[in-house]
């Protein structure tokens, strides 16, 4: 695990220097100066960004289908989970798991400190943890407006449970789902920046610790242009698979 | 003293507890976004007009403030705005030959930031709801002989109303839970003040978890709030 991470750190290291030599001598000064810097941070927060979305939806998908479970054992506590999650504010539980949980032995003293004590681990987990409550109620939206006629034909033909589900019910679950799945993963980038509170150097913490040395507004600034680019990037592509999504109903 | 008594100690009223100061940090909490609430509608409406309107430089003025809100993180708008107002007194004070310390005020910043924030996500909300209402009623109105602006007040607004609610009332929920970052330029809401009660007493999981559940009492507050205001706004309209 430390020799990969040394690789990886190293590469990305190696990356930063080869990008900020090809975009050093176009980009302002107050930029150049500092650009490895930004770019690590860039990368970092692509990184924390991926990897939240997939965990998040990996959690988000049993959590939804427990959430419109007709059984109430499973049904409560998704409601229970989503509406907490939902209804506190992320810097509060960033706060709550990275230093709160030192409070207590059991987790000092569990295999998992290593990564519970990284403020980049605790990031990510708070993170996916945050998004997967919202992402369960978007998914829960999507599965709700299947139509029911969908359904009923599904289990004419036979199909039953899970097969119903998998065949009928998910994917167009997910396709109704898919624009808002794109805000909130936007949403998710924005809320990454919170990480830089818990010591994450993403690229709002980059971005923090060259403003305490250099107390210039311009670097907020390009923080934001940077935050704007990949906003936009990302928008594009949502909008690009929602169309390949909906491509059999093209020209409706 | 038993782990319970401990808690309540801690979270008693004066001076051997926190409870004061946490209830002192949730009432600023709830007066930063009541405030932003009140000058973020007021932007949102304003900036909503703009997208309407038939001047195109109105429109692009809107859209560009309504994009860059939305494309970069709260937390930076937060931070750009505290330290860009404290480089735009300091300015001043130059410009003014004026020698004392300007400082500008961390509510104000905050406040400030968080109604830029509202502003810009309400102007859609407020755009969807002027464009749901069908443009039929105010023929029939201005047909009726009512002037624009009497069709605009009567017939227009209450109906743009119940559209706007749903949209406004997450838009509020997303202001209440965005308040806890202005803790950060270190005004004294309810989690700065139970980051410093968790780091004086050492018990920072209690405080936060305290905290947590004063954030969720008010969003439930709030949920029912909305749920009132929607049965309000729509007993006009037949239901299924």
């Amino acid at each position: 695990m430390l020799g990969f991470d040394l690789t990886y750190f190293e590469a990305k290291y190696q990356v930063s220097e080869a990008v900020c030599q090809v975009i050093g001598p176009v980009t302002p000064q107050g930029f150049a100066d500092y650009c490895p810097r930004f770019v690590q941070g860039t990368f970092t927060t692509i990184e924390i960004l991926v990897l939240c979305c997939l965990i998040g939806l990996i959690i988000a998908v049993p959590m939804a289908l427990a959430r419109v479970s007709s059984n109430r054992l499973f049904s409560v506590p998704a409601y229970i989970y989503i509406y907490v999650f939902r209804g506190t504010p992320l810097l509060v539980q960033l706060f709550l798991f990275y230093y709160g949980l030192g409070q207590f032995e059991v987790f000092r003293e569990s295999f998992l400190w290593p990564y519970l004590r990284d403020s980049w681990w605790m990031g990510i987990i708070v993170l996916s943890i945050n998004t997967s409550a919202y992402v369960a109620e978007i998914l829960r939206g999507g599965i709700v407006s299947v139509p029911q006629g969908q359904i009923e034909a599904g289990r004419a033909a036979g199909m039953s449970g899970s097969l119903l589900y998998r065949r009928i019910i998910l994917p167009q679950a997910f396709r109704i789902a898919w624009p808002a799945y794109g805000n909130e993963v936007i949403l998710m980038l924005k809320a990454s920046a919170l990480t830089s509170t818990i010591t994450v150097m993403d690229l709002m913490g980059q971005t923090r610790t060259i403003f305490s040395r250099s107390y210039d507004l311009e670097i907020f600034g390009y923080a934001a242009v940077l935050y704007f680019a990949m906003a936009f990037i990302l928008t594009y592509l949502f909008r690009i698979t929602e169309r390949y999504l909906n491509r059999h109903m093209a020209y409706r | 003293m038993t782990p319970e008594e401990s808690v309540l100690t801690l979270l008693s009223l004066g001076d051997a507890g926190w409870g004061d100061e946490l209830l002192r940090g949730a009432l600023l909490t709830i007066e930063i976004a009541l405030v932003s609430l009140a000058i973020g509608l007021v932007l949102g409406l304003a900036t909503a007009g703009a997208k309407i309107s038939h001047s195109w430089l109105l429109k692009a003025l809107a859209s560009t403030y309504t994009n860059i809100i939305r494309g970069i993180p709260e937390f930076l708008i937060i931070l750009l705005v505290f330290f860009g107002s404290d480089q735009l007194m300091i300015s001043l004070g130059n410009w003014l030959n004026y020698d004392g310390l300007f400082e500008i005020n961390k509510f104000v910043a905050g406040v400030l930031a968080l109604s830029l924030i509202f502003g810009a996500y309400a102007s859609e909300v407020f755009r969807g709801a002027y464009l749901a209402v069908p443009y039929g009623q105010i023929e029939a109105a201005l047909a009726c002989g009512m002037t624009p602006m009497g069709a605009f007040w009567r017939i227009r607004m209450p109906q743009m109303w119940r559209y706007a609610i749903p949209g406004l009332g997450n838009l509020w929920m997303v202001l209440l839970k965005d308040t806890s970052l202005v803790s950060v330029i270190a005004l004294d809401e309810l989690l700065r003040q139970s980051n410093i009660a968790g780091e004086t007493t050492r018990e920072p999981f209690m405080f936060y978890l305290a905290a947590a559940l004063i954030y969720l009492l008010f969003t439930i507050v709030s949920d029912y709030g909305r749920h009132r205001m929607e049965l309000r706004a729509n007993r006009g309209v037949r239901r299924v």
